[in-house]
């Protein structure tokens, strides 16, 4: 009994460290920004839900802000990155510099000529599976309407298995709101490539709905 | 059915045929459903009441067992009760009575001043000499005439005048020296009746003391007899123990709840806001740690005061180590309100810096004029307090436990008392299930039944007397099975 009750305690404690994993509980965001000419005056919107995510994520999630422009898959196109710390007083300082930070994007910001989606999704792919979170969330502030420069090649598959790609404000074009057909099957088209990928899919045209899904765990 | 009579071209016949075979065959296995219904149901019934039985002795061992631990509380209880009146009168003994001699020290003095005083005031003032009435008569002789004689009386008419003056003075001085002495007897007089007036209550409170103790020893007794009125009242006491601990003890749990909001937050501040413990935070549980310590904190500290007998490890230390381990604690305890008042402090910041968080991302200049201390102050006060308002939460705790007890055990029996009568009842009705299945069984088999009683009659007709013999044995045979079930309708209704 007397050399069993320690080895009990380690194995307790064993599974106590085991336990103690912050991955499976953080939050990792990585949003994509449309500078594509017919949607750069969207942007004003993008700012207000990149404050609320500021405002909502917690300490030891991450947050990532791309553009999507004419070649999104690379790293300049990210605008601003962060990994917040896990003592609440610095990761707010870190939050006032994020918000700074693209205050200046948005006051800059050029539109491009094409809109590379796909590159974009696969960039945001690396980052978050990069940051190790338990919960990865990629959200496209696009009109989803594709449109590659020429040479490009966007053939390859997603995997998105543990993600969930949410579009939002995806805005109705010209030829839509001619032929409604259109904007769904376009809509249809990235909820199966999304789906294909072992992704989860959602489009949130009212966004207010974002506060379900990025509400605060207390 | 229809597929049973599609077998032949004749069903009708079939079917009575169908029918004949089965009442023949109920009117030869009835004996054997007979008994086999009647053995079922005696199974069914002893088993049932064998089982109550076993319930009914449980119940009764465990009420007795209830019983015991009742009345060893309230012994317990009576005993601490008689002991802490014995306490208060040693206490008023050491501090009344252990200055007895002092105090009949001070009243033989201020007797022996009051004695020797009206010693002295008894003594009687010195009267006139009596020569004086001599020269007063002297004095009195009317003048011849003679110049010398007229001297003379005069002389000693004055003489005789001061020294009544003198006298006169004298006698007045002699009083009131005598008024004086009386006088400076009073504030002795008082004295003494001060000291009297002391001893007196003394002794009252000593005597109001040694009722109560010989009525806590009359109700030691009435528990020691182990008399039913005194299990009844303890009983009675001990549930009104278990609601009023339990209310105190769940708005102490709200105290705790709220103790642990104040702490959580500026806890992941220290701890980190991003690590887990299985589905919990590690800083939550830390928060959770805190309030806890903090309780058992307090646990113990109302042990080392012996308000509470939580532990008897404690209870049997010896003063000054018990003093020692007070001290220490309540060092502890403090230090822990310090703590969580500096966390209050924390939490405050923290909550102001995510509001301002807050503002400036949706583009609002913070409002300074809106700042007050107050909150904060107020945070750091129930942050210093709450630790040692949680601390008393020992004494509900250990009342609800001591009363749970009691209450567990009178729940615990009544379920038993329940059980066993479900057990009867349902041996009971499996019982006279049976005798109703036996009933049926006649009633569906009553035309072979009818066939052989109107056989029987016939027979026993042409038999006449001659078979008056074996009629008898029949009789016997039904008397004998009438008797059976009587036997068993005493059973169930025993």
């Amino acid at each position: 009994m007397k050399v069993r009750s320690p080895l009990v305690i380690v194995f307790c404690l064993v599974v106590l460290i085991g336990c103690t994993k912050s991955a499976d509980h953080s939050k990792g965001v990585y949003m994509l920004l449309d500078t594509s000419g017919t949607y750069s005056g969207e942007l004003k919107k993008a700012q207000g839900i990149i404050n609320y995510l500021l405002g909502t994520l917690q300490p030891g999630d991450a947050l990532a802000v791309g553009r999507i422009d004419t070649g999104s898959f690379s790293e300049k196109d990210i605008v601003a990155k962060v990994k917040f710390d896990a003592r609440p007083s610095v990761a707010n300082q870190q939050k006032r510099a994020f918000h700074k930070m693209i205050d200046e994007f948005m006051g800059s910001v050029a539109g491009s000529n094409y809109t590379d989606i796909s590159g974009g999704i696969l960039q945001a792919i690396e980052y978050l599976n990069e940051t190790g979170a338990g919960q990865k969330y990629i959200l496209i502030f696009s009109d989803l309407q594709e449109e590659l420069a020429k040479g490009h090649i966007r053939d390859v598959p997603f995997q998105l298995t543990g993600f969930k790609v949410l579009a939002l404000n995806v805005t109705k074009l010209r030829e839509d709101i001619r032929d409604p057909k259109i904007y769904l099957e376009r809509c249809e088209q990235w909820r199966q490539k999304t789906e294909s990928g072992g992704g989860k899919w959602d489009r949130i045209n009212d966004l207010d709905r974002l506060e379900d899904i990025f509400a605060p765990r207390f | 059915m229809e597929s049973l009579l599609s077998i032949t071209s004749m069903p009708y016949l079939y079917l009575a045929f169908m029918a004949l075979v089965i009442w023949l065959a109920m009117y030869f296995a009835r004996k054997p459903f007979h008994r086999s219904m009647t053995s079922m149901g005696r199974i069914i019934y002893n088993g049932m009441r064998l089982a109550a039985a076993s319930v009914k002795l449980a119940e009764k061992r465990l009420a007795a067992r209830n019983k015991e631990v009742l009345l060893n509380a309230g012994l317990e209880t009576a005993e601490r009760k008689v002991e802490r009146e014995f306490d208060r009168i040693s206490v008023a003994v050491q501090r009344d009575l252990e200055g007895y001699p002092q105090v009949q020290r001070k009243l033989t003095e201020d007797l022996l001043k009051i004695e020797e005083d009206y010693t002295k005031a008894a003594e009687i003032p010195q009267a006139l000499p009596d020569w004086v009435k001599v020269i007063d008569a002297i004095a009195n002789i009317k003048p011849s005439g003679d110049r010398m004689v007229i001297n003379m009386l005069e002389d000693i008419h004055n003489t005789l005048i001061d020294q009544h003056k003198i006298a006169l003075e004298r006698h007045r001085r002699d009083v009131a020296e005598r008024h004086t002495l009386l006088s400076r007897m009073l504030p002795f007089w008082r004295g003494v009746q001060k000291t009297l007036g002391n001893v007196e209550k003394t002794i009252t409170n000593l005597s109001q003391r040694s009722k109560i103790i010989d009525r806590y020893m009359s109700d030691y007794e009435k528990i020691l007899i182990q008399s039913d009125l005194a299990e009844r009242q303890l009983s009675s006491s001990s549930l009104t123990q278990f609601f009023i601990s339990g209310i105190v003890l769940a708005i102490a749990v709200v105290g705790a709840i709220v103790n642990f909001n104040l702490v959580a937050m500026p806890m992941s501040e220290i701890m980190g806001g991003n690590s887990y413990i299985g589905p919990f935070r590690w800083a939550d549980v830390a928060g959770m740690l805190v309030v806890c310590s903090e309780i058992v904190l307090g646990f113990y500290v109302m042990d080392t005061l012996r308000i509470t007998h939580l532990f008897s490890r404690i209870e049997s230390m010896e003063d000054s180590k018990r003093h020692a381990a007070f001290w220490v604690l309540f060092g502890c305890l403090l230090l822990v309100a310090g703590f969580e008042s500096s966390l209050a402090l924390i939490r405050d910041r923290m909550v102001a810096d995510i509001e301002a968080l807050r503002q400036s991302l949706a583009g609002v200049e913070p409002d300074k004029s809106a700042i007050s201390s107050i909150p904060k102050i107020g945070q750091m006060i129930m942050g210093f307090i709450l630790p040692f308002i949680l601390s008393f939460m020992a004494v509900p705790f250990e009342s609800f436990v001591s009363s749970s007890r009691t209450v567990i055990g009178i729940l615990s029996v009544w379920s038993l008392r329940a059980l066993a009568f479900i057990l009867r009842l349902l041996g009971n009705i499996g019982f006279y299930a049976t005798r109703l299945l036996i009933n049926i069984y006649d009633l569906v088999a009553f035309a072979p039944l009818w066939i052989e009683g109107f056989i029987m009659q016939r027979m026993a007709l042409s038999k006449g007397n001659s078979s008056s013999v074996t009629s008898t044995e029949e009789e016997n045979l039904d008397v004998s099975s009438l008797m059976e079930n009587r036997s068993q309708n005493k059973e169930v209704a025993a």
